[in-house]
C-alpha cells in the first residue's frame, strides 16, 4: 500500500464579497492522492477549480476564509493554522504552487537567480550564496533549462522557458505535493510539451512526491494524470482513472465534458459537438438539491429536492447524482 | 494541393504573391512571405500555425488594416481596390471579423440595443418601424441561444466572456457578410463554451452560405471545423488541402510536428519528441 500524500477531508471555504455575502466555491471537497500518483482536476470557468487550489495550500488571505475541513500533508495536518506558520514551514517544502499567469509572476526587475535565493532563504535564513548559486545551477541543469537563464531578466526569456523558470524555481526545496493551475493554457501546442515533459521529469526523479493539475483541456488531462475529478460549482460531481472518465463517464455533466473534445484524430469530424445548455447556478444561493440540476435534462423533480451524496461504485470510483449507476448506463446506451 | 470539393463554386477571396514586410534595409523582417491562396463560397478555411507563424498579420492584411508590400488580393475575382475611405467601407460591407478578446471587442459606453440596432441601420434599416427592428433584434439574439429580453439596457461587460463572443456573431448575423475572419475566437473560452461558439459558426456557413477563414493554433479545432486547412510556418504555407488530407495524412514536417505535438485520447502521446 502506497504512502498517502495529501488528504483533504470535506474542505470548506468561503468568499465573503464586497456587501458581506458568503460565496462557497469550494463545498465539502474530499480527496486523496498517493505517494507517486497525479490527480487532474477538470471544469469549465467558475466552477472552484483555482480557489480549491489555493485553498489547498492552507495560505488563508482575504476575501478567501478557511471554514471547516481538514488539510493532511504527509501525516501532518495544516489546516488551520496561521499564515506566518504556513508560510514558514508549509509552502515550498511540503507544498508548492504553480500560478496560472506564471510568466506575469517574475518580478522584471531582479534576475531570476534572486528568485532562487529567496525561496531558499525564506527557509532557511543563513543559507551560503555560494551553495545556492550551485543548488540553482545544478538543478536547472538537470531539468534541461539553460543554466545562463539564472543570470536573465524575466524580459529576456520567452513565455514557454518563463514557464518552465518558474516550476523549477518553486520546485527547488524538493516540495511533497506541487499544485500546477493551468500551467499550459497561455502556451502554444510545443511549449505546452516542453512543460508537461519537465512536470513528467520532476515525478520521475522524485522532487516532487504527488501533483494536482489542473485544466479544462481534457486531452490533455487524459495523457497527464492517473485519475481524474470533475468539479461543478464548489463540488466534485465525479473522480475515477482517466481512463475511465474519458471512455465511461457516468455523471451527466463529466459526460458533456466529455463530448466536447476535440483531437486530429479519424472520427472527429463526424462526431457532433454536444455543448452543454445554460449556464451554472449563483452560489450565493446554491440549489438546495443537485447543483446540475437546472441543466441535466435526466433532472428529475427528486433531484431538485435531495441533497445529493458521494456515491462509490466499482471500486475506486464515485459520483454524485440522483440516478443509479446502472439506470444511467441503460440511458446513455440508447441514445448511442 | 487543392480541396478538390470546392473547385466548381465560385471565389470569393483569392491571394496571388501576398507579401508583407515591417520595416527596411538590414531590419526588415518578413512576416507573410509570396503566399497564394483561394477561398470559395461557403467553405470554411482554416489557417493554422504557432504563435509567430504571420496567420494575424495576414488576417489583418484580408481585412485591408494592413497593407500589403507586395502581391494582390482580389475580392470575388476583381482585384480589391480599398485606395480611399468610401471603398474601404464598401469593402467591408463584405468582409467582417471575429476577434479573440471579445472583452475589447465592444465599446464599453454603448448598451447591447445600440450595437445590434448599428447593425440594422448600416444595413439600410435606418428607416424601418421600430417594431420590425426589435423582432430583427429578437431573431439575431435567438440564432445565438440569448434572450433579447434579458439584454436590453445592459451594458457588454455584464456578460460573460462566452456570451459576449454570442453576441459577436449576432452581430455578424444581422450584417450577413461574404466573408467572416474568425482570428482565434474560442481560445480565450473554456472548452464547454466552445462547442456553442464552433456550432454558430457551422451554422452560418450552412444557412446563409457565407465563406469562413478560421484562424486558430490548435490543430484539433481546425480538424473538426473546416473544410479546408493551410499550415502556415514562418509566413510561408507550408501544406494545404482538404481537412481530412492534411490531418489524417501530413506531407510536411512541420504538419507532422504540430500534430504529434497536440495531445490526443486513442493514440499515445510522444513526450520524447521535445525541443
Amino acid at each position: 500500500m502506497a504512502k498517502t500524500m495529501l488528504e483533504v477531508n470535506n474542505l470548506t471555504t468561503k468568499y465573503v464579497t464586497r456587501f458581506h455575502e458568503d460565496v462557497y466555491a469550494v463545498d465539502h471537497v474530499s480527496l486523496k492522492i498517493e505517494e507517486g500518483k497525479s490527480l487532474g482536476i477538470a471544469g469549465e470557468s467558475g466552477c472552484g477549480k483555482s480557489t480549491l487550489a489555493l485553498s489547498l495550500m492552507g495560505y488563508y488571505f482575504a476575501p478567501l476564509h478557511y471554514m471547516s475541513g481538514e488539510i493532511i500533508i504527509d501525516g501532518k495536518n495544516i489546516s488551520g493554522m496561521d499564515p506566518d506558520t504556513v508560510r514558514k514551514n508549509v509552502l515550498g517544502t511540503e507544498i508548492a504552487y504553480i500560478p496560472q499567469a506564471a510568466m506575469n509572476a517574475l518580478n522584471p526587475t531582479i534576475r531570476i537567480s534572486k528568485f532562487v535565493e529567496d525561496v531558499i532563504r525564506a527557509h532557511d535564513p543563513k543559507a551560503d550564496k555560494k551553495t545556492i548559486q550551485e543548488m540553482a545551477k545544478a538543478r536547472f541543469a538537470e531539468l534541461g533549462l539553460p543554466v545562463e537563464a539564472l543570470n536573465r531578466h524575466a524580459v529576456e526569456l520567452s513565455g514557454g522557458m518563463k514557464q518552465r523558470v518558474v516550476i523549477a524555481i518553486s520546485t527547488i526545496l524538493n516540495p511533497k505535493v506541487l499544485i500546477a493551475d493551468e500551467p499550459s493554457s497561455a502556451l502554444d501546442v510545443t511549449s505546452q510539451k516542453m512543460v508537461i515533459k519537465m512536470l513528467r521529469d520532476m515525478m520521475e526523479k522524485g522532487y516532487i512526491k504527488a501533483m494536482i493539475f489542473i485544466t479544462h483541456e481534457l486531452p490533455l488531462l487524459y495523457n497527464v494524470t492517473d485519475d481524474i475529478m470533475v468539479m461543478y460549482a464548489g463540488q466534485i460531481v465525479e473522480r475515477g482513472s482517466a481512463n475511465e472518465m474519458v471512455f465511461d463517464p457516468i455523471h451527466p455533466y463529466s459526460r458533456g465534458l466529455i463530448n466536447s473534445i476535440l483531437v486530429p484524430e479519424e472520427g472527429t469530424r463526424t462526431n457532433k459537438l454536444t455543448a452543454i445548455p445554460g449556464t451554472p447556478p449563483n452560489l450565493k444561493k446554491p440549489p438546495q438539491g443537485c447543483r446540475f440540476a437546472e441543466r441535466c435534462k435526466y433532472a428529475t423533480l427528486q433531484c431538485r429536492v435531495n441533497a445529493m451524496p458521494m456515491i462509490d461504485f466499482d471500486g475506486n470510483r464515485s459520483y454524485r447524482c440522483g440516478h443509479s449507476v446502472e439506470h444511467l448506463r441503460e440511458v446513455y446506451g440508447h441514445e448511442e | 494541393m487543392k480541396n478538390e470539393a470546392f473547385k466548381d463554386r465560385p471565389l470569393c477571396l483569392s491571394g496571388k504573391g501576398v507579401t508583407k514586410v515591417f520595416g527596411y534595409g538590414n531590419k526588415a523582417n518578413t512576416a507573410v512571405d509570396h503566399v497564394d491562396f483561394e477561398f470559395h463560397e461557403g467553405e470554411l478555411v482554416s489557417i493554422v500555425g504557432e504563435s509567430g507563424s504571420g496567420k494575424t498579420t495576414l488576417s489583418k492584411m484580408l481585412l485591408g488594416l494592413l497593407s500589403v508590400t507586395e502581391g494582390e488580393i482580389f475580392f470575388q475575382g476583381k482585384p480589391r481596390d480599398i485606395s480611399n475611405r468610401k471603398k474601404k467601407k464598401e469593402y467591408w460591407q463584405g468582409i467582417q471579423a471575429i476577434f479573440q478578446d471579445p472583452f475589447s471587442s465592444f465599446n464599453v459606453f454603448n448598451k447591447i440595443d445600440t450595437v445590434l440596432l448599428d447593425c440594422i441601420n448600416m444595413r439600410g434599416g435606418k428607416h424601418l418601424p421600430k417594431e420590425k427592428k426589435i423582432e430583427m433584434m429578437t431573431e439575431a439574439c435567438s440564432f445565438v441561444n440569448l434572450k433579447f429580453a434579458e439584454l436590453t439596457n445592459k451594458y457588454p461587460f455584464e456578460l460573460s466572456g462566452g456570451q459576449m463572443q454570442r453576441l459577436m456573431i449576432a452581430r455578424i448575423f444581422l450584417l450577413k457578410p461574404k466573408i467572416l475572419l474568425a482570428d482565434e475566437p474560442t481560445s480565450m473560452i473554456d472548452a464547454c463554451s466552445r462547442a456553442t461558439i464552433l456550432d454558430m459558426l457551422l451554422q452560418l456557413r450552412d444557412e446563409i452560405g457565407m465563406t469562413i477563414i478560421f484562424i486558430t493554433h490548435d490543430i484539433g479545432l481546425a480538424y473538426y471545423i473546416s473544410d479546408s486547412v493551410y499550415i502556415m510556418e514562418h509566413g510561408k504555407f507550408v501544406e494545404s488541402g482538404s481537412a481530412d488530407d492534411v490531418i489524417l495524412n501530413p506531407k510536411a514536417a512541420y504538419t507532422k510536428r504540430l500534430i504529434s505535438d497536440v495531445p490526443k485520447i486513442h493514440e499515445p502521446w510522444d513526450l520524447s519528441t521535445v525541443g
